[in-house]
């Protein structure tokens, strides 16, 4: 990969940092008038999520980190890793359970989600925005809450579980905004 | 910038240069291209092609004003553009504009009084309100704000601070660099607001100005600078006028962007020719203009005070 200089980094440039790839996401130029100059970076580890902050003298490079978003579909899991299929290629990748990390819960087969490939391997899992899942255990709600627009917790088929309105019951089908977790509606 | 910033702008250049008239100071319109440029280690040159042949965009009109003084000329002052490459962000553009002014016969603490009287009466003017004026030497900055003496620290704790002030690649840097860094982001940040004279720069800091042993038996540089509600906003220095100690400087610097993997320069030979003639005792600084105006204007971006920015150009 190629070298990427202070004056190139930019909000979301990938970089290795550590042995990890990370994302830039502010970097800050400081430079006393006669003095040497800075840039005071925050990078999120593609690995661990976690934020960190550098600085480095202006004109320091680092690698850059091959790491790249890819739409897939998801196709199924065997109990030890997840599979999504390149929709252009059919080439299919095996995901582990920490880079599909907390979109498991979201997953439902043949959903298209954005996979970050690491050295051409799954590094992490983002699921659609928004998803169509099914209720699978809810406690049966109370006729004539609805007006008061009470709320109860739903378990949906993949395991998430979401606030929804009194009124549903379970095998009915919600939309979900996956960013927050919120119900969004019914589907019928 | 908006229309009513962009007439903001041009009151103040007025009012510049309005208040240099006033006191007795003579406007000079110096180039801001030539064949040779700054061998300051931490400020990079715009290089452009002249007939063939390298030439440099000034990062300052110091040396031409220098020139001028050791002609005689008395008092002068220049507002006028300066580059320097690979400064971009929230404070910084790689053309700016630069107010630069000589007293003759005078040391950087009348300077630094003029400069408060140029503020003051700026901001009167402009925003009608008074502004807080404080001065404290480098030293004390440190001792306030950082619990240690920045001339006689060792490296050693002082690559400790820089670590924890910023990461842990600072553990082997120079003084220089970490006295810069722990100013940046451990001084700086809680300066009052208002207008902050730091005196007393440390020597290895002195750039073109006079060294001297100070009343608290510190060997320090006659430099100064202002703080304008924490924002760097100008440089000044009881000037240097010894000619072979200029260039002996020069050359320090030069040997050490050659350690560093800096670009080349070549001493400024016409500008020791002139200390050498004779450059007469002086106070100097240097303003950024458009910084100035993020505080009149109390903006986040540079950008926000300039008819166009770089992203723009």
């Amino acid at each position: 990969m190629a070298n990427y200089s202070t004056n190139e980094f930019r909000s979301g440039l990938k970089l290795m940092l550590d042995g990890d790839p990370c994302s830039i996401l502010e970097n800050e130029f400081v430079k006393p008038g006669k003095g040497q100059a800075f840039s005071r970076v925050k990078l999120r580890n593609l690995k661990t999520g976690r934020v960190i902050e550098k600085t480095f003298k202006s004109g320091e490079s680092l690698e850059g980190a091959d790491v790249l978003d890819m739409d897939m579909q998801y196709l199924y899991e065997d109990g030890e890793f997840w599979y999504f299929m390149e929709p252009n290629t059919f080439e299919q990748h095996q995901a582990s359970e920490s880079a599909v990390g907390d979109a498991v819960k979201w997953l439902s087969e043949q959903d298209i989600c954005v996979v970050t490939l690491y050295n051409g391997a799954p590094l992490s899992v983002v699921p659609p925005n928004h998803v169509e899942l099914s209720i699978a255990q809810t406690d049966p709600g109370l006729r004539g809450d609805t007006a008061q627009g009470g709320s109860k917790p739903a378990k949906l088929v993949t395991g998430a579980v979401v606030k929804v309105p009194l009124f549903l019951e379970e095998g009915e089908v919600i939309k979900v905004d996956t960013r927050t977790g919120e119900y969004q509606g019914r589907v019928k | 910038m908006n229309k009513d910033s962009l007439r903001y702008r041009s009151e103040i250049l007025q009012s510049l240069r309005g208040f240099f008239q006033q006191r007795q100071a003579m406007e000079v319109d110096v180039p801001v291209l030539a064949r040779s440029t700054v061998t300051d280690i931490n400020i990079e040159s715009i290089n452009v092609e002249v007939f063939g042949n390298i030439g440099y965009l000034q990062t300052s009109p110091e040396y031409f004003m220098k020139r001028l003084l050791a002609c005689g000329v008395g008092d002068i002052f220049c507002l006028g553009k300066a580059f320097r490459d690979s400064e971009v962000g929230r404070r910084h553009n790689p053309e700016f504009t630069m107010l630069e002014w000589y007293r003759c016969g005078w040391d950087e603490h009348q300077l630094m009084a003029e400069v408060a009287d140029l503020i003051c009466e700026l901001v009167q003017r402009h925003a009608s309100v008074d502004l807080a004026v404080s001065k404290v030497s480098y030293a004390d900055c440190f001792t306030k704000y950082l619990g240690v003496d920045p001339h006689n620290a060792q490296l050693a704790v002082l690559q400790q601070m820089a670590v924890a002030a910023s990461s842990d690649n600072w553990a082997t840097e120079t003084r220089g660099n970490c006295l810069d860094l722990l100013f940046s982001f451990s001084v700086e940040p809680q300066l009052h607001r208002g207008l902050v004279f730091v005196y007393d720069y440390p020597a290895c800091q002195a750039a073109l100005s006079q060294i001297y042993l100070n009343d608290h038996g510190q060997t320090v540089s006659r430099r100064f600078e202002v703080f304008f509600n924490g924002m760097e906003l100008a440089n000044g220095y009881a000037e240097l006028t010894d000619a072979d100690e200029q260039k002996a400087r020069f050359e320090k610097d030069i040997g050490q962007r050659l350690l560093g993997n800096k670009p080349a320069v070549a001493v400024d030979n016409k500008f020791i020719e002139a200390l050498e003639l004779g450059l007469p005792a002086c106070a100097g600084v240097a303003l950024g203009v458009d910084r100035l105006l993020m505080q009149l204007l109390d903006v986040e971006s540079i950008a926000q005070v300039m008819p166009f920015s770089w992203e723009r150009c």
